[in-house]
């Protein structure tokens, strides 16, 4: 479901159906994380990406009114290169893969409590305090900087 | 479940938001791929980081914690990111009227 609807967000010529597939993409991945039992980045991937950065996305696009007409269109080699681009790297990555040793290793499914949101605050106030802090400021200077370009 | 079957799924998100990038020309697509690449790494290191855990054999032993907090710092960037790149792309398109890149190949005029 998460690679049908990601390969929709790069066909889909209308770019406010692009965002929509996205959406639907998040929401598969959000899945996948409840699955593995990380409920809090589940959530806050649903609430960061499918709710704030979509509705961004949205709401810029409706701003340039943009639509399938408007589309830019590329010539069609230059697809073409991209695509057999993209097709050689996943064929490289997986021929990779392949020689790596991580045959038989399992990722916990619905156990293991690293996920849960008492862990989860605890570590982060404790040995990861510095970051958080500092990812603070640079919350406020991403701030500044979007309303500075967007006033000019 | 097996942790090649998450490697294989990050791989080819990774991959479709490569061919995202490099086929279409409509810059908030591009800006959107490269969101579904960073969501495929960040799947990939919450799959790595329950492995680690499972490894772990002490009991309420927190191995594998951090490659979660990293997520959450990634999503932490990846927002402000978006904030200052859209800013940035509708300034452009003021500029333009269009959201074309190719007329970004000349940075001054």
């Amino acid at each position: 479901m998460a690679l049908g609807s990601a390969i929709m967000v790069v066909i889909s010529r209308n770019p406010v159906h692009s965002v929509l597939w996205l959406i639907i993409t998040f929401f598969a991945i959000s899945g996948h994380y409840i699955l593995m039992n990380a409920q809090f980045l589940g959530i806050v991937n649903l609430i960061v990406y499918a709710g704030a950065i979509m509705v961004l996305f949205l709401f810029v696009i409706m701003l340039m009114n943009l639509n399938a007409e408007t589309e830019p269109q590329k010539n069609k080699w230059l697809k073409l290169a991209g695509v057999v681009a993209g097709g050689c790297l996943l064929l490289v990555l997986v021929a990779a893969l392949k020689q790596a040793e991580v045959k038989g290793k399992v990722a916990m499914l619905e156990t293991g409590d690293i996920g849960l949101i008492r862990n989860l605050g605890k570590a982060l106030f404790t040995d990861f305090v510095v970051p958080f802090e500092i990812s603070s400021i640079l919350f406020l200077s991403a701030m500044v900087g979007a309303v500075v370009i967007g006033k000019k | 479940m097996l942790i090649e079957r998450y490697i294989y799924l990050a791989i080819a998100l990774f991959c479709i938001g490569i061919v995202g990038v490099l086929a279409r020309r409509n810059a908030i697509i591009i800006f959107m791929c490269i969101e579904l690449m960073l969501n495929a790494v960040n799947l990939l290191l919450v799959a790595f980081s329950k492995m680690h855990h499972a490894a772990a054999v002490a009991k309420g032993s927190t191995a594998g914690i951090e490659g979660q907090l990293f997520v959450f710092f990634i999503m932490v960037v990846a927002a402000a990111e978006v904030s200052v790149g859209l800013a940035i792309i509708v300034m452009m398109y003021r500029n333009t009227h269009s959201v074309d890149v190719n007329f970004l190949n000349r940075l001054k005029h």
